[in-house]
């Protein structure tokens, strides 16, 4: 199932760096975010558009992970020449992937 | 045990007007805080106040003070601002011109002054954070440096009483931890308390951001009266618990779910948001349902601020050509892409030569590419082709290039579109925070 059925989420950037944010709409699903969106599977799921790392930080205490995506394909903000020149609209991205159902009751 | 009501009436340079005067006349604040100043504003102010001294503050100044000045001063509320953007001093005599239009007397208005700190860029071995050369090498194209100054000056300006605070460049979160540390009188070393402060200010800067705005997805995250979408008001006690909440009977939401969404925008290690007042940590933040549109926030703390302030650096850039035109209809992505294609071939064998091209189809991978695109072919399309040039002729060139296939290209293109502008580079440096000489002066109109 996509992400966007147990989660929602929010993109920001400074320079060639973006954050999305995946917050659990009900804090039982937390643990299935942090079990299969790792940091690896969001490199992945954005190749083409960053060429760096991306960290994971965990905050349990408000079921939500937040990813800061490094090497943002163009420039940064003030020099790309990319439509979507902050990258907002990658918290819509993050929001296609696809995780397992892990017999998740909805 | 006192409570400081907070609310923020505007998240950038651009925002709208109508919710900050709900603000004003309905949110019974104690400050009224205009966050405007993005990182490429200040550049053009810049620009713009090296063609006319009198000029280089936000181009809504004038309006948003007209709009609420009289409101907050019946009130008692104070406003605080980052206005001022590359010219603080004119912007707080156009406050004062406000003031007396409106008929409004001992009205006390502050200009901080003090972040540009273009000069010393030349003096001093600055490095660029992002490219690791000296900041020296930048020469001339370096077009403004500012400093993200913090809380002391705004405090300084509200100690002295002023009823409206401008500033230049501020870091966002500082114009909401002045007002709270000058109410609350606590010294701006300490850190618990200045981390708290920045959680109320981090949480409001982005104004409607907070209160159901940039939130909406139909179907799946309802909110109400979108369209009336009320601005958010902090109530603040001076230990515990913060609420979050927005003008009464307002449209829009307050929810655990929105003001998660705007904790975490734009913040890479929750435990270590750097300011230039406090390193703050929103690890150990919790966010609950207190009520219709109040949630309760807690938790955040801070340590020692650093040693050095970032700075700001506007360059000027290459150029960027851009231009676009639809197709619809059977076959209107390979018009599109046809459309692409001799655009490219003519760029390239002209005398243009962009440094680089990019081409889109809206509608289909212009976002996210085609790995995550559209799959199908949906009724209509728009392409759109954008360049770096090296000067502002080329970028033209570029642009009338889309254009030109009304006549040129494939069938049936319409709604064509061109611009063609400088860039102004973002960079960044930091300087020790010693440097930064801020002055306050107020003026009483």
């Amino acid at each position: 199932m996509k992400l966007r059925t147990i989660a929602h989420s929010r993109s920001g950037d400074k320079g060639t760096i973006v954050n999305v944010s995946l917050i659990a709409f009900e804090s039982r699903h937390y643990p299935a975010l942090v079990k299969h969106v790792t940091a690896a599977r969001v490199r992945e799921h954005f190749i083409g558009l960053a060429t760096g790392e991306v960290i994971r930080y965990e905050l349990p205490l408000i079921g939500a992970l937040n990813f800061v995506v490094h090497g943002i394909v163009g420039g940064g903000v003030t020099r790309t020449l990319a439509l979507d020149a902050h990258g907002k609209s990658l918290s819509s991205a993050l929001l296609e992937m696809e995780i397992p159902d892990d017999h998740l009751s909805r | 045990m006192k409570t400081v009501r907070i609310g923020c009436g505007a998240g950038f340079s651009g925002d709208r007007i109508e919710p900050a005067v709900e603000l004003a006349a309905r949110g019974e604040v104690n400050y009224l805080v205009f966050e405007c100043l993005a990182e490429r504003t200040i550049a053009l102010a810049q620009q713009a106040k090296s063609r006319d001294r009198n000029s280089g503050y936000d181009p809504l100044l004038v309006a948003r003070m007209e709009a609420v000045l009289g409101e907050c001063r019946k009130r008692g509320t104070t406003i605080v601002t980052n206005m001022g953007a590359a010219n603080p001093a004119a912007a707080a005599e156009a406050v004062g011109d406000v003031a007396r239009r409106l008929g409004l007397s001992g009205v006390s208005v502050a200009a901080v002054t003090g972040d540009d700190v273009r000069r010393l860029m030349d003096t001093g071995d600055y490095l660029v954070t992002e490219t690791g050369e000296p900041v020296r090498n930048l020469g001339d194209r370096l077009v403004a440096a500012n400093a993200y100054i913090g809380a002391p000056s705004i405090l300084e300006a509200l100690s002295r009483g002023a009823n409206v605070v401008i500033t230049g460049r501020a870091a966002d979160p500082s114009l909401f931890v002045a007002p709270l540390a000058h109410e609350f009188g606590w010294s701006l070393d300490k850190w618990p308390e200045l981390g708290r402060a920045t959680l109320v200010g981090h949480l409001l800067e982005c104004a409607g951001q907070v209160s159901g705005g940039y939130f909406a997805d139909p179907g799946r995250k309802d909110v109400p009266a979108l369209g009336d979408l009320g601005f958010p008001i902090a109530e603040v006690p001076e230990r515990g618990p913060v609420i979050v909440t927005k003008v009464p009977r307002s449209g829009g939401i307050v929810t655990p779910a929105t003001c998660k969404e705007q904790l975490l925008y734009e913040i890479h290690d929750p435990a270590a948001y750097v300011t230039p007042d406090v390193v703050a940590d929103f690890s150990g933040v919790r966010i609950q349902e207190a009520g219709a549109d109040r949630v309760s926030v807690d938790g955040a703390t801070g340590r020692a601020r650093p040693e050095t302030l970032k700075v700001s650096l506007a360059c000027r850039d290459d150029f960027i050509g851009e231009g676009q035109i639809s197709y619809a209809g059977a076959g209107a992505v390979d018009r599109a892409r046809l459309a692409a294609d001799i655009v490219v071939e003519r760029l390239k064998r002209g005398a243009i030569a962009p440094k680089e091209i990019r081409c889109d189809l809206i509608g289909l991978n212009s976002l996210h590419g085609s790995r995550l695109g559209a799959d199908s072919s949906p009724y209509e399309v728009r392409l759109r082709v954008a360049a770096r040039t090296s000067s502002l002729a080329a970028a033209h060139a570029v642009a009338n290039e889309v254009e030109s296939l009304y006549t040129n290209g494939p069938a049936g293109g319409g709604g064509a579109t061109k611009s063609a502008r400088e860039v102004l580079a973002l960079l960044s440096t930091y300087i020790p925070r010693e440097l930064v000489r801020c002055e306050v002066r107020l003026e009483v109109a």
